[in-house]
């Protein structure tokens, strides 16, 4: 395609993405950098139907003088990316003067909301992305060698998973693993110990949220695959059957090679969906166990009566960074290959 | 005929509650939390809204969207039912009116014990009060001869021997789950020790201290004796916990009681269901609880005429004595001519106990968020008391040096 036709062709998406997708980061990463003018309170009566008490309100005149004259806040650079809530930058330095054990002082960090959450984000991408791809390849292989004839509902069924809404196929497995639903009670039964619960224990509750994240995202890289399947040359596998190659040996040698490209955008955007891994965690209410970074901003934004715009903001931008180094590796090899290609 | 004529005249009468408040024009737009009480106080608020427009959010997230909602000009609603807690943030933001004027031209019936004054300024007009207290079975206690539990040392000693019995094997149950219901249980236990949360005159926290250890290891013990659930069970779910039979003492909502004593559900467990006050903890004389009002409060980013038309129908309802006699089960009412009934028992314990309201800071928002979250890994175990408060003091530092608190 002409550059000049292909400039045209993408106007449209160009705007639309500049307007509801690039503007929006870049006003979420200047409101990262402010924080809240300081609050001026002031003593003042109470009394409300149980008694009076002297306390203290915000002083709303004095405030909104400041506000009108600076309303984005107060400038706060990068305090709110170094404060203990995030990169926690002081904290570090005083725990690695002061544990005289590395174990230690890793005991501290992961104890910190930031650091807690990346570590469950990247625990679940690791486990989760490989797996998906593994599965949707090995589902996709086999659907491909059934008959035609029962092929339609087998995909069908295959794909339910991704029909179901993420949270009520959560809060589907929520109940059964409740200690008095099916699983959880089988599981106490099994291991007999009536207080074992699957969503009290931390393990116990990342191994289902893994769990569930696999079921729910493999059917994305199973139609995919099924896809590129569809496109394999039959003539180079007739070749290799006569030449004697095995089932594997013609997945390794001819399958995987076509379809690796595919392989590759299904874990571009596998990571990426893996990364911001939020509704299992609301579904299972998983907040005591499993934090992660999407649900660190909905914290901030939602749970406490007071919106911390500053805190979400910076969280946000740390999780585009995060996106951009994890999948750094793969667009760096896509784009070399493309070079060769050229 | 005699009948026929006192029915007559008590119909007269009867409907005169009912008469609207000629309210001509105007809009009505209502956020409220949702349980029953505040569904009846709105219905009846609707009673009079004459030819005003009348709209009702009742939502369980109405914590969420009532600032965004508020801080609109015009504001998306007219009024917001709020509670200590919830008028806060509003406070915060400067987003609600002083309700002096109105009630002077409107509130004849309101009752002065009602009026929310923030320096002097009517700010809401609460009708109606809440509390966590305890609820026991009256027949398993009996069984095992164990005395209603007066403090927590108490419950826990009743709930260990009810589990040796065998009876039961979690015979406790609260609303543990983490995030803002597990905030409330250290709220509540904290200032039954006697706790302040913030050193006296600033926004520095205050926790980390021999009563807050107290305060979590209580709320440990309290923890084993529950479903190894707990963190995930809010007041919902321990109320379908004690409706099957698998709790003997719990700590709940007082407005959750009607729901708990109605018809639905096994007839055994709910003629067996008592309640009692607040218990206290470590030897205190106050109880481990908080007391709550609900009221309303109205937008101040609305019209002068949307404001008159809201609060008159609202005034309507919060001094609607047929109301309170009629929902009597509902809620204890704070309007005149309620009459206590046998579920309103935990509010009116706590009071003469003299609970203490819920702390109303500007900044004890964020106090309870930052309890919410980093308590839990001490309830699961994984790190010692003293550290979880620490966390808890420096999550909330980091958060309130951001808002300008510190």
């Amino acid at each position: 395609m002409p550059n000049k036709t292909f400039f045209w062709f993408f106007l449209p998406t160009g705007l639309a993405m500049i307007l509801f997708i690039g503007l929006p980061i870049i006003s979420t990463g200047i409101q990262s950098f402010y924080a809240q003018h300081d609050q001026i309170v002031k003593e003042v009566k109470k009394c409300d139907p149980f008694g009076c008490t002297v306390s203290i309100v915000v002083d709303n005149e004095e405030t909104s003088k400041i506000r009108e004259a600076k309303p984005l806040g107060k400038f706060n650079g990068f305090g709110t990316y170094t404060d203990r809530n995030h990169l926690a930058v002081d904290e570090i330095k005083k725990f690695w003067n002061e544990t005289d054990s590395f174990g230690a002082f890793i005991d501290q960090v992961t104890n910190l909301p930031f650091y807690k959450a990346l570590i469950f984000t990247l625990t679940y991408c690791l486990f989760v992305t490989p797996n998906v791809l593994l599965l949707g390849f090995i589902i996709a292989l086999s659907l491909n060698a059934v008959a035609r004839k029962i092929r339609g509902p087998l995909i069908f069924g295959t794909i339910l998973p991704m029909i179901v809404t993420p949270l009520v196929g959560s809060l589907v497995l929520f109940w059964m693993i409740d200690s008095q639903g099916i699983i959880g009670a089988n599981i106490q039964n099994l291991m007999n110990d009536p207080y074992l619960s699957l969503k009290s224990s931390k393990t116990l509750t990342w191994i289902t949220i893994i769990i569930y994240g696999i079921w729910h995202h493999s059917p994305f890289a199973f139609v995919v695959f099924y896809a590129a399947l569809q496109t394999v040359p039959q003539e180079p596998v007739e070749a290799a059957i006569i030449d004697g190659a095995s089932r594997f040996q013609r997945i390794k040698h001819i399958v995987l090679p076509h379809i690796y490209p595919v392989v590759t955008f299904v874990a571009l955007i596998s990571l990426m969906d893996n990364f911001r891994v939020f509704e299992p965690i609301i579904g299972f209410s998983a907040e005591g166990s499993a934090q992660s970074l999407s649900w660190l901003i909905y914290d901030n934004l939602v749970n406490e009566e007071v919106i911390l715009f500053g805190s979400a903001a910076a969280t946000s931008i740390m999780t585009i960074v995060g996106i951009a180094i994890l999948l750094a590796p793969v667009l760096i090899r896509t784009w070399k290959e493309f070079r060769i290609a050229r | 005929m005699r009948k026929i004529l006192v029915t007559l005249l008590f119909l007269i009468f009867g409907t005169s509650a009912f008469a609207d408040c000629n309210i001509k024009s105007g809009s009505i737009n209502i956020l409220a939390n949702d349980f029953p009480a505040l569904r009846t106080f709105v219905e009846t608020s609707k009673q009079c809204k004459g030819n005003a427009d009348f709209k009702v959010t009742h939502s369980s997230e109405h914590n969420k969207i009532a600032v965004p909602a508020l801080t609109a000009n015009p504001s998306e609603f007219s009024a917001r039912i709020a509670a200590n807690s919830s008028i806060v943030p509003l406070m915060n933001q400067d987003l609600i009116r002083p309700l002096d004027d109105l009630v002077k031209k409107y509130g004849k019936g309101i009752q002065d014990s009602q009026l929310i004054t923030i320096d002097g300024k009517v700010m809401a007009v609460a009708f109606m009060a809440n509390t966590q207290h305890l609820y026991y079975r009256e027949d398993i206690l009996k069984d095992m001869g164990i005395a209603v539990p007066k403090t927590y040392e108490e419950v826990v000693a009743a709930s260990e021997k009810i589990r040796a019995s065998g009876k039961m094997q979690h015979p406790y149950a609260a609303a543990y789950k983490a995030g803002w219901n597990l905030a409330e249980e250290f709220v509540n236990m904290f200032i039954g020790h006697g706790g302040e949360f913030f050193k006296s005159g600033s926004a520095e926290p205050n926790i980390n201290n021999a009563k807050g250890v107290a305060t979590l290891n209580m709320l440990k013990k309290l923890s084993e004796l529950s479903n190894p659930d707990y963190l995930t069970h809010d007041s919902e779910e321990i109320k379908v916990e004690w409706e099957s039979g698998n709790v003997a003492l719990m700590t709940l909502w007082a407005s959750r009681s009607g729901t708990l004593l109605d018809d639905e559900g096994d007839p055994n467990i709910t003629k067996a269901t008592k309640l009692a006050g607040p218990a206290t903890v470590g030897g205190g004389n106050i109880p481990a609880a908080t007391l709550w009002w609900d009221g309303f409060t109205l937008a101040k980013n609305r019209s002068d005429a949307d404001a008159d038309a809201t609060f008159r129908a609202l005034a309507h309802a919060a001094s609607n004595k047929k109301m309170v006699a009629d929902a009597a089960d509902q809620a204890v009412w704070l309007v005149e001519g309620f009459v206590p009934g046998p579920k309103s028992i935990g509010v009116i314990e706590a009071v003469k106990m003299k609970a203490k309201p819920y702390p109303m800071l500007p900044q004890m928002g964020l106090m309870h968020g930052a309890l919410g979250s980093e308590i839990v890994e001490f309830l699961q175990g994984k790190e010692s008391a003293e550290q979880a408060l620490k966390d808890v003091e420096a999550a909330y530092i980091s958060k309130a040096k951001e808002q300008g608190f510190l």
